[in-house]
């Protein structure tokens, strides 16, 4: 598997990081780079081997129905570059 | 039981079809229903989920996705999936996963949703559906699965700016997707009114539309009866059963158009605009759809244990197919008249309460008959409901014996019954104390009779040229009785004195 410029540029868009044109080719390279190597990995026979999903065999932790957080307004809107009466300002997302 | 027709060998029904200007049409509905499980507490957060708070104050750190904060899952909202999913009927999965569902949007603080993908915790089911004429049909459950709520934007508090309220960021969802087995609007109406009736009676949401508790995506997609699959289009968060049947009705036949002038449809997500009864493309980027799900690293796979799941199976109330069939067993009531009472439990409830207070033998269809109309009448002008009524259900239950056993009639009933609503009496005491009761007696009956007679020997004359003219006699009598005749008797007496002077 290998990327070309058109993937990277649609990648970097998905995930809104500005990527000037001229660094297309360097970002390409890197990219085929890492998925080569993660392509060695597929040499490993995993037969029968089930996916691992925690370092630790354990099972998901749970909580009970419990409100234990909230009234924190200012906190959390207090690192947003704009806020109004309790809401986050951001600049307008609908026609 | 009902027939259940499977959907797999469904042919088009002639009154489901769209007569377009080159022929018949099909329609084909898929609903995705987002159903916000009543829980305290969000799905991965301590903070509360309670609605019309104070913007962004049940955030927690976890839901404004500050770093470094970890989602740690809330077992009830667990258990209440699995509930949904064996009220589905539905195969329970023991072993499910949480992916991350990635899109940018202000309302999402994390830059991407918690969803399932892959492996949902519910996989395929059926509800049965009600409809017109007693037929039903059953509609497939895909799967459900679990999922983050997103943040709400306000667009209009401030030009060239949007509003975020976090406050419903991270309340716990059920997406529960049906198979394409819908064909008019009338079934898909049907269906979100079937399953926000099972969700209720589970409890595991509050089936409430105008708080978006409940929310529907209509795909929609036509095609020519018997032929494969058209394009289908997504309408987004339709919230009202109504909306949703216009929403079908408008984009059907907008597709329509554009095939019959030889157009093609373009998959797209649209939204209905109620006030234009209209639906417009939402402005999709080509990207939009791109959402690069992969596992969720900061949680484990979600696994359940069989114990834990026939508890849950163990305690489920009875669901309302079963209901209807018991109520109609018991009680001899019809499909129809069972299906009215099932729709909400409380409606059911008190319908037994009425069968249960008096002697066995009550007339249960008469029972219903006065409930749907002269209890729910009351309720609805009078701004009450089932659970505050004025009238018990052992009062409503006494009535219907006056009623049946001859000591009122149905038009007197009728004013017993304002009286009960107004006053709270019994209706027994209102009988006595307003001198309510049917004159059955013969004697006194004809007697009135006479009187009217003797009055207006014109009329009788007329009655026996004309024998519908009867019904004047009728009237004279029941208004002299103050109503108070039984008008069965009043009538035999009427016809058999009319009858008897012709044959002189």
């Amino acid at each position: 598997m290998s990327v070309d410029q058109n993937t990277v540029r649609r990648i970097a868009k998905l995930a809104r990081i500005a990527v000037r044109e001229d660094e297309l080719p360097a970002l390409a390279g890197e990219l085929n780079t890492i998925l080569d190597w993660v392509e060695m990995l597929g040499e490993v026979d995993t037969q029968g081997v089930e996916p691992m999903t925690s370092a630790v065999a354990m099972t998901m932790k749970m909580r009970e129905d419990v409100v234990t957080s909230g009234n924190h307004q200012k906190d959390v809107t207090g690192n947003a570059p704009s806020s109004e009466d309790g809401f986050y300002v951001v600049p307008r997302v609908v026609e | 039981m009902t027939v259940v027709y499977s959907m797999q060998h469904r042919d088009p029904r002639d009154e489901d079809l769209i007569k377009g200007t080159t022929g018949d049409w099909e329609i084909i509905l898929g609903l995705e229903v987002h159903a916000q499980i009543s829980s305290k507490a969000k799905l991965f957060s301590g903070a509360s989920t309670e609605f019309g708070a104070e913007p962004n104050t049940q955030v927690s750190l976890v839901d404004a996705a500050l770093p470094g904060m970890l989602p740690v899952i809330n077992r009830y909202c667990v258990e209440q999936a699995v509930k949904t999913g064996l009220g589905l009927r539905a195969k329970i999965n023991p072993y499910s996963v949480f992916d991350r569902k990635n899109y940018f949007y202000p309302d999402l603080p994390q830059g991407y949703q918690i969803s399932q993908f892959k492996s949902p915790i519910v996989g395929e089911g059926e509800v049965v559906i009600d409809l017109a004429g007693g037929r039903s049909i059953a509609v497939g459950i895909e799967r459900l699965h679990m999922e983050q709520d997103a943040g709400k934007s306000v667009h209009d508090l401030a030009p060239g700016n949007s509003h975020v309220d976090l406050n419903r960021s991270g309340v716990a969802l059920m997406e529960i997707v049906s198979k394409p087995d819908m064909r008019s609007s009338d079934e898909a109406r049907a269906y979100v009114t079937k399953l926000r009736t099972i969700l209720r009676y589970l409890g595991t949401c509050d089936g409430n539309m105008e708080e978006g508790s409940l929310r529907a995506d209509v795909n929609v997609s036509v095609r020519r009866p018997g032929e494969k699959l058209g394009t289908r289009c997504e309408i987004k968060n339709v919230n009202s059963i109504r909306f949703i049947g216009q929403a079908i009705e408008y984009e059907a036949r907008r597709q329509i158009e554009i095939l019959e002038e030889g157009g093609s449809i373009t998959q797209e997500t649209r939204l209905f605009d109620p006030k234009a009864g209209e639906t417009r493309s939402m402005r999709s980027k080509e990207e939009a759809h791109d959402y690069r799900y992969f596992p969720d690293p900061d949680l484990l796979p979600l696994v359940l244990d069989q114990a834990d799941i026939d508890r849950i199976a163990a305690n489920l109330p009875e669901l309302p197919d079963d209901k209807k069939a018991r109520l109609m067993s018991e009680y001899g009531l019809s499909a129809y008249d069972a299906t009215v009472l099932v729709g909400e439990a409380a409606t059911a409830d008190y319908y037994e309460a009425v069968m249960k207070s008096g002697k066995p033998g009550r007339d249960g269809k008469l029972a219903v008959n006065w409930m749907t109309s002269d209890l729910y009448g009351a309720l609805n002008r009078e701004g009450h409901t089932i659970e505050t009524s004025p009238v018990s259900p052992k009062q409503l239950g006494e009535l219907v014996d006056l009623i049946t056993d001859g000591t009122i009639s149905g038009r007197i009933a009728k004013d017993v019954f304002d009286s009960m609503y107004k006053t709270g009496r019994d209706p027994a005491e209102i009988v006595e104390k307003d001198g309510l009761r049917q004159v059955t007696d013969t004697g006194a009956i004809e007697a009135a009779v006479d009187a009217i007679m003797a009055a207006n020997p014109d009329k009788v004359a007329q009655a026996k040229e004309k024998p519908a003219l009867a019904g004047w006699f009728v009237g004279q009598v029941m208004k002299s009785t103050s109503g108070k005749a039984n008008p069965q008797v009043v009538n035999e007496i009427i016809a058999a004195k009319l009858g008897a002077s012709s044959d002189d």
